[in-house]
């Protein structure tokens, strides 16, 4: 049978049984409407209570500081739009990054067209934001920053603590898109300094469909979804008390494995990383060479397609990511790869490969092994593999 | 559901007549990295029969199998019959293609008519000279496609998908 290798843990990760055992009952027989006083609400009440203190635990936040939601994007959506709109007596002006996730840049977007204006500070090539840029950006009627923590595409971690400095100094919120972060690596808010902060379930072995915000106690929000008072009025709507259950189980055991969690990721990345250049030239690493995701390797091969590489691996039962124009559905290169200088042509090459806890040593060994003869033999199809040969012979 | 059809996959992952010809009769080039695909025919022309067809292409996988299923198509056909394999009947030789990658990954056709641009034109200037333009390319048709519902854009500009009513941004 052919080796299998899921080396996609930023798109999504699998469900720990552990959490879905946590789950079941409230698939089956605990199956109340946890906002009814009669007994069949009180158990469902209870487990997502307890839920919240896990999600608070994992980021060192308060239990009333958690609002559960549908997923990262809704997080991100509910505090992007959510806190602006709350302030927007006091001014229509944000500050977001050009590497933010789709769920913040066109929550941005939105905003513009509510009468909101929007600055985007730049990264550098290696997907850093420079602190004194987001200073430079802010104004008197500047309302809200939202930078995230780590980028998914590239892996690049942000200085969100010296950001949020900045930001407490001028007295605007800061909310931090912590999707690709949470679970992964440490997070304490108060730390951070943070006043809000995103997170999803799917990202560290918690269920789909399931994300939370923190943020911060007295912070005003103005509610996405009205209706009934669930979440204390910020999420209205009939908790998804199965996969609230399953986000604080993934997120209490994250916490307890976090550490010997990392030193496994970030042993399989080093290797990876390490011996790529070794067994293929013209390769370019995308994102901070230290300052990045544990599991997180990224980089672009030069005169190759990345969705062609994709296909390739696929058929060889290795599952990885591209940010490559045709790998995306508008077909538009990463914005990711373009804010951080890379041109068009070798951003086609974006290639991602993201370690979760079931990978093994023998996994990267895997890679190493199928990954050189695929990238040779799309470059022997390739004619600017052909024309670069040629003039590169030309020289000698 | 794969996002490709069999066929497609068997041509990518079995692509027929890559390469170079060496003093090939006409060379076409068309598309470029930055949009994703870039394709490069080589021809060579026996009694206006296309004798040999290679090609070279840098693209994802539908832009692979296309180049390949073009190559097929055109070896032993008369330089007429290869002016008339359209984009669409590429694409349904390959039991089709992803509507949003229709048009950026099907350049196969129009690349091989200008190498048989390319190779007339080099007729017309007699034999032993070197042919010193490139013929013209083809007008390029723009299409865009909504990336929510897939469906063709009237206008490349416009806000709005006229189909889903999704708002493009």
């Amino acid at each position: 049978m052919m080796r299998k290798v899921y080396l996609d843990h930023a798109a999504t990760t699998p469900l720990l049984p552990e959490v879905r055992e946590a789950m079941m009952p409230f698939l089956g027989e605990v199956f109340g409407n946890p906002s009814c006083l009669h007994e069949w609400g009180d158990l469902p009440r209870a487990a997502i209570e307890e839920a919240r203190e896990q999600v608070a635990g994992l980021v060192g936040g308060r239990l009333e500081e958690i609002i559960f939601t549908g997923s990262g994007s809704e997080s991100n959506n509910l505090a992007v739009k959510g806190l602006a709109l709350a302030q927007q007596s006091k001014g229509k002006h944000i500050v977001v990054s050009a590497i933010e996730h789709f769920s913040v840049l066109h929550s941005a977007q939105t905003l513009e067209k509510w009468g909101f204006e929007v600055s985007q500070v730049p990264v550098d090539r290696y997907g850093v934001v420079d602190p004194e840029d987001v200073r430079k950006a802010l104004r008197k009627d500047t309302v809200l920053v939202s930078i995230m923590h780590a980028n998914s595409e590239v892996g690049t971690i942000e200085p969100v603590r010296e950001i949020a400095r900045i930001t407490r100094e001028h007295n605007v919120l800061f909310h931090t898109d912590a999707v690709a972060v949470a679970g992964t690596i440490p997070i304490n808010v108060a730390e951070l300094g943070v006043d809000a902060l995103s997170l999803a379930g799917n990202q560290f072995y918690g269920p789909k469909g399931v994300g939370a915000l923190w943020l911060r106690k007295g912070t005003r929000i103005m509610p996405l979804i009205d209706g009934g008072i669930q979440e204390g009025g910020r999420r209205a709507g009939t908790e998804n008390v199965p996969a609230i259950v399953g986000l604080g189980k993934a997120a209490e055991l994250a916490a307890a494995s976090m550490s010997s969690r990392i030193e496994h990721l970030t042993g399989l990345r080093d290797r990876l990383l390490a011996e790529l250049p070794a067994k293929i030239d013209h390769v370019v690493v995308t994102g901070h060479p230290g300052n990045r995701l544990p599991g997180h390797t990224s980089f672009c091969v030069e005169f190759i397609e990345g969705e062609a590489m994709l296909m390739l691996l696929n058929s060889q039962g290795i599952a990885v990511s591209s940010g490559s124009a045709c790998t995306s559905r508008a077909l538009k290169a990463s914005h990711v790869l373009i804010a951080m200088g890379l041109s068009h042509e070798i951003a086609q090459g974006s290639l991602l490969l993201s370690f979760g806890s079931g990978n093994s040593m023998e996994d990267v060994d895997y890679v190493l092994e199928v990954l050189p003869p695929v990238i040779s033999r799309l470059r022997q199809m390739s004619p600017l593999y052909a024309k670069f040969t040629k003039a590169s012979k030309g020289v000698k | 559901m794969p996002i490709y059809s069999q066929k497609v996959m068997d041509h990518f992952m079995n692509p027929r007549n890559v390469g170079e010809i060496e003093n090939p009769d006409g060379v076409g080039e068309e598309g470029n990295p930055v949009c994703g695909d870039m394709m490069t025919f080589y021809i060579k022309v026996k009694d206006n029969r296309l004798e040999d067809v290679k090609f070279q292409t840098f693209g994802c996988g539908a832009a692979i199998a296309v180049s390949s299923m073009v190559s097929e198509m055109a070896k032993g056909k008369t330089l007429e019959e290869v002016m008339k394999i359209t984009p669409q009947l590429v694409a349904d030789e390959l039991e089709g293609l992803p509507k949003n990658k229709f048009h950026c990954s099907n350049l196969g056709a129009q690349a091989l008519h200008k190498a048989i641009d390319n190779y007339l034109s080099k007729q017309q200037k007699g034999a032993g000279e070197e042919a010193a333009t490139a013929p013209k390319p083809h007008e390029e048709i723009k299409h865009v496609h909504c990336p929510f519902c897939d469906s063709e854009l009237m206008d490349e500009d416009s806000p709005f998908c006229q189909a889903c009513h999704a708002e493009i941004r």
